[in-house]
């Protein structure tokens, strides 16, 4: 039934959405999270408004509310929303559940190709079953977890002087992981300008996903496997692996030796904070924001610089970044379709990157210019290079409160070992996924 | 039913038959005035109270579109057999019993600081009871700014009298100090409340009664305990009873302040119970857990109520 | 009463009691200035380090609360001097305003959501109420009973229900669902005050009526309802203010068309993190109503909050 609704539905928007320049004007909605590129779009927008006549408003609900927010309105079947910059993990529920339009037939009709965009941001952001040509967003907002630094400091003699003497070492762009740590634990608690300053701020937020995409970011790179055979579930052995443990141990000590105090529930917010207002020396954040970061007047310009999350075992980043999608309960699907394809224009693509947005349109990031139009541009291609996901199933958010709690017990209020906090968390999937019908 | 309506009716209004002429019947008037009501009741209240029973032995999901499946009870064995859910029971628990015990204290001794009816005592009483009348969401984030350990007034306050480096603990992040960090801010919400109970019972007692124990020669604190205590009680008990309620459906404060974290310290069960329902969508598993909480704080309550016309009795 | 009664305290207990109780109302007053001052602060002296008592007051945060704001290029600021007061404000960041915040409607659904839910209890616990003084319901004591009970729920466990029941029904995120909802959650409240209210007017003069030949309707109107005015005003008060600061409902049941204030002060934010600020300037903004409202209402404060067991 829902599949036959939805195929009509996109049939019917293929028909309008080709006779678009006759349409009515509509007031269109699009919710997103309230973030700096989420400005930009309001700027970039403004161009589709004169193009088309349409209206566009937005809702920009800020990031620890947001999943829960847009996941209730998406299963509430609400209206509010025409188009939706989803997370990346939405897609599996968004696709199965008939939240989304599937796109394939308009893209097709209007010769979009999915070619055109970076393929692990067509992966992660667009398909579904994973890999697989069903499209059902496209690729709005490329982004990973990253790192930067108050390049003055690093630049300081004194500190140089006393970080060689103290390491061993030359100070600079952490290496691995482990040097990255050595760094924050020699700023923890040091003196700069009269002022105590701490190592560096990282992702400790226990209501949404904050502390799984911190953790995950050095699980990764210890070489993390949720599986120990793609597809089959098997996580018993990867989840709970010793590299894992390893990871996992290494971020709890990152957290207890190397964090400004208070900062047992931060996520992007706090991490942006502590760093503007200058008691760290590092802090890691997602690239979305490094434009407005490097634009700041204090600690932006020539005070601040960027790096990739530092491998360790291996290369690895955390993946963020959403894909766009036009909801299924919307009336103006017409209209919102018209949206995504002004969006996919390669000019509109090039310009969203210009404004601050991470465009995954490969005329903007093959450019030759590209790694020079920005000092983070060139990091973020590094990073997309060896990003991972989480689980985008879609019964993602039982897997990631799950990992939320577990992570939380242990890293922040101390609970536990490493080990029987991931052992723990092996049992909790494999109980959703048993409920899934999927073990 | 013997006694039914009309006859009721027409012997509280004795000149029916004239009426009957002129307008509606009595009975008539009564359940078009009633009927509103019981149907919005029955749509709000108790149909979706039926609905989540039935919901409660399945394994549906409202994000989904799976089949209904009925799991018999084992939604309700999970969730007793879970050993998360024990400890989400005991944070309610410390805080409910914490939260009690302070507001009570304070609240009855701010209730015969208050009889003593010093002059300007209303415009005190008034100033004081502002905090329950608030938006506990707002509240919470509000407090939730006090207890910054760097910018917060709250631990720069401590500081200042004990002392101690105000970024040196953390209320809200520190594992011994977030369940107390709730039960603050709960008391000084509330508290007014137990205190604008207190003082109605400290009033209910009439003068003559100490009077006579004057006449008696009772000394003040035997006055205290044999007449103020004994006759203040049920109303005590009543603020108890409210403020048991309230505090086991614990929400938006504490959701605002803590989140339920650090870790799973100050997850009272509203919060779990929301996290299930509304984030991980498992909607059988938590309407069994909703019964589950529904059915507890209505047992404790019915026999609180008659220990409470026990004590009434008296 | 006179001095020397054995009931009246003596002056220097009166004192000491005075300033017990002075001390704590001051006490407790802390936080609520705190939140009033804040929303007077800039973003950096709100989170300066110690906090500051005295700054230099500006209306920045009321301003951030009412518009949205975008970051300019200095050719753009130089071309297009600013014209109003809060132009300049928001000039210092090197921003302009782009339009209007979203707390308006958000406060504007409080507003009609809060209204609408205390008139329609009012009106249907009222005529609820009437009947189940004057007439004999069968049943009443019990019905009135369990109608008290399913307040006991926590509210989340009465949205998962309504949450199903209004996607199906198409209520979600709208006013009138929520009126709706307000509505059956505060009528056992209202039915249960009003039904004491009118308990106490005397039968005599519904029956005086009746004989000079008003019908049944009439009197309700012309005799009851006068008699009944402030308690039904103070009723209407306590349910508004539960419409007022209801936050689980709001929270799970709307997500922006009918999204009521109290969901929304939270997550006010700014530039990078929470702009307290902003966030005091709007919780100043929403709490004042109440707080007058609880001055207003001091004499009838213990009924309602007590949902009338309590009787003064």
């Amino acid at each position: 039934m829902k599949t036959f609704k939805l195929a009509t539905v996109s049939a019917l928007s293929i028909a309008a959405a080709t006779t678009a320049s006759t349409a009515q004007a509509e007031d269109l909605t699009l919710c997103w999270a309230a973030w700096d590129p989420a400005n930009a779009l309001v700027e970039l927008s403004k161009e589709f408004e004169g193009q088309s006549g349409h209206k566009m408003s937005f809702e920009f609900i800020p990031w620890p509310n947001f999943a829960d927010r847009m996941l209730n309105e998406l299963n509430s079947g609400g209206k509010l929303c025409d188009l939706l910059i989803g997370d990346s993990q939405w897609i599996g529920g968004g696709a199965e559940n008939g939240h989304y339009v599937k796109l394939n037939d308009f893209f097709d009709a209007e010769s979009i190709s999915m070619s055109d965009f970076a393929d692990a941001t067509v992966y992660a952001y667009s398909t579904w079953p994973k890999g697989t040509p069903n499209y059902y967003a496209l690729p709005a907002m490329g982004d990973a977890n990253g790192w930067f630094y108050r390049k003055d400091w690093f630049a300081r003699d004194d500190i140089k002087a006393a970080f060689k003497e103290s390491t061993g070492r030359d100070l600079g762009e952490p290496k691995s992981q482990k040097e990255l740590l050595e760094i924050a634990q020699f700023f923890q608690g040091r003196e700069i300008d009269g002022k105590t300053v701490y190592g560096a701020s990282i992702f400790t937020e226990r209501g949404s996903e904050g502390i799984t995409m911190g953790i995950t970011s050095a699980l990764y790179p210890w070489g993390f496997k949720y599986e120990n055979t793609p597809g089959k579930y098997d996580m018993d052995g990867a989840v709970n692996s010793p590299e894992a443990v390893e990871a996992l141990e290494f971020y709890k000590e990152f957290y207890e030796t190397a964090t400004p105090p208070g900062y047992t529930n931060s996520y992007m917010g706090e991490s942006l904070d502590a760093f503007k207002s200058g008691q760290v020396a590092m802090a890691m954040n997602w690239f979305a924001f490094f434009p407005g970061l490097y634009a700041d007047p204090n600690t932006g310009g020539d005070n601040i610089d960027f790096f990739v999350n530092p491998p360790q075992n291996q290369a690895g980043s955390t993946l963020g970044g959403q894909g766009i999608s036009v909801v299924a309960y919307s009336d103006k699907q017409d209209a919102a379709l018209e949206y995504i394809k002004w969006f996919a224009n390669p000019d509109v693509q090039a310009k969203w990157w210009s404004l601050g947005g991470y465009s995954a349109h490969n005329a903007v990031l093959n450019d030759p210019g590209f790694k020079d139009s920005a000092p983070f541009a060139g990091d973020f291609l590094e990073a997309m290079g060896a990003v991972q996901d989480f689980w985008q199933e879609p019964a993602y958010a039982e897997l990631l409160l799950a990992m939320q709690k577990r992570m939380h017990d242990y890293v922040v209020a101390d609970q536990g070992t490493a080990q029987e906090a991931l052992d723990k968390l092996v049992e909790d999937w494999t109980e959703v996924f048993e409920d899934e019908g999927k073990l | 039913m013997t006694d039914s309506l009309d006859t009721r009716a027409a012997a509280a209004t004795p000149v029916r038959v004239a009426r009957e002429i002129r307008g509606l019947s009595d009975r008539a008037i009564a359940w078009i005035f009633v009927a509103p009501t019981i149907f919005l009741l029955l749509a709000i209240n108790i149909f979706p109270l039926i609905w989540t029973i039935r919901l409660s032995f399945t394994n549906f999901k409202a994000n989904r579109n799976r089949d209904l499946e009925w799991v018999g009870l084992r939604n309700y064995e999970r969730i007793l057999g879970d050993s998360d859910i024990w400890l989400n029971m005991q944070a309610t628990a410390h805080f409910l019993f914490w939260t009690i015990f302070f507001q009570v204290l304070i609240g009855f001794t701010l209730a015969y600081l208050i009889n003593k009816k010093f002059k300007g005592n209303d415009l005190w009483t008034t100033i004081i009871v502002l905090p329950m009348m608030l938006s506990p969401a707002v509240v919470g984030n509000f407090w939730k700014f006090l207890y910054q350990p760097q910018i917060g007034l709250f631990n720069y306050v401590i500081a200042f009298f004990t002392g101690k480096e105000p970024s040196s603990f953390e209320m809200l992040g520190s594992v011994n100090l977030a369940p107390w960090s709730i039960v603050i801010v709960d008391t000084w919400m509330w508290t007014p409340f137990v205190m604008l109970i207190c003082l109605a019972g400290l009033r209910s007692i009439p003068d003559y009664i100490y009077e006579a124990a004057e006449v008696d020669r009772a000394s003040k604190l035997r006055q205290f305990f044999t007449i103020t205590i004994p006759m203040v009680l049920p109303f005590l008990m009543l603020a108890v009873l409210f403020r048991g309620i309230e505090n086991f459906k614990m929400f938006d404060l504490v959701v605002q302040l803590t989140g339920g974290g650090p870790g799973s310290i100050t997850e009272l069960t509203s919060i779990n119970l929301k996290r299930e329902a509304f984030e991980k969508w498992r909607t059988g598993y938590a309407s069994a857990y909703a019964i589950i909480l529904f059915v507890t704080v209505f047992g404790l309550a019915s026999i609180y109520v008659k220990a409470l016309n026990k004590v009434k009795e008296r | 009463m006179s001095s020397f009664s054995v009931t009246e305290p003596s002056a220097r207990s009166k004192w000491f009691a005075g300033t017990l109780v002075i001390l704590y109302a001051l006490i407790t007053m802390v936080p609520l200035a705190w939140i009033m001052l804040t929303g007077f602060k800039s973003p950096s002296d709100a989170i300066s380090y110690p906090p500051k008592i005295v700054f230099e007051p500006t209306l920045e945060g009321y301003v951030n609360l009412f518009t949205t704001r975008t970051r300019q290029t200095p050719e753009f600021l130089a071309a297009n001097p600013p014209e109003k007061w809060y132009e300049e404000i928001v000039r210092e960041y090197d921003m302009v305003i782009a339009g209007p915040s979203k707390f308006g409607e958000r406060f504007l659904n409080s507003v009609i959501i809060g209204f609408g839910s205390t008139f329609l209890s009012i009106f249907l616990g009222t005529l609820a109420a009437y009947a189940f003084s004057r007439f004999k319901i069968p049943l009443a004591d019990d019905l009135l009973f369990f109608i008290l009970s399913t307040r006991m729920m926590p509210p989340i466990a009465v949205a998962i229900p309504i949450f199903l029941m209004y996607r199906q029904l198409g209520l979600s995120d709208t006013h009138l669902g929520m009126i709706l909802l307000y509505t059956g959650v505060n009528i056992s409240l209202a039915v249960w005050l009003l039904k004491g209210f009118i308990d106490e007017i005397p039968l005599e003069y519904e029956e005086a009526a009746l004989i000079d030949g008003y019908t049944r309707f009439q009197a309700f109107y012309k005799v009851v309802l006068p008699q009944a005015a402030t308690g039904i005003a103070s009723t209407a008060i306590f349910c508004l203010i539960f419409a007022w600061n209801e936050y689980a409902f709001a929270v799970l049941l709307t997500s922006g068309t009918a999204q009521t204030a109290p969901p929304f002060i939270p997550t006010i934010i700014g530039v990078g993190g929470l702009d307290w600020p902003a966030v005091a300037a709007g919780a100043t903004i929403f709490l004042l109503p109440v707080m007058i409202f609880t001055i207003l209402l001091r004499k009838h404060l213990l009924r309602g909050i007590t949902f009338g067991a309590v009787r003064k």
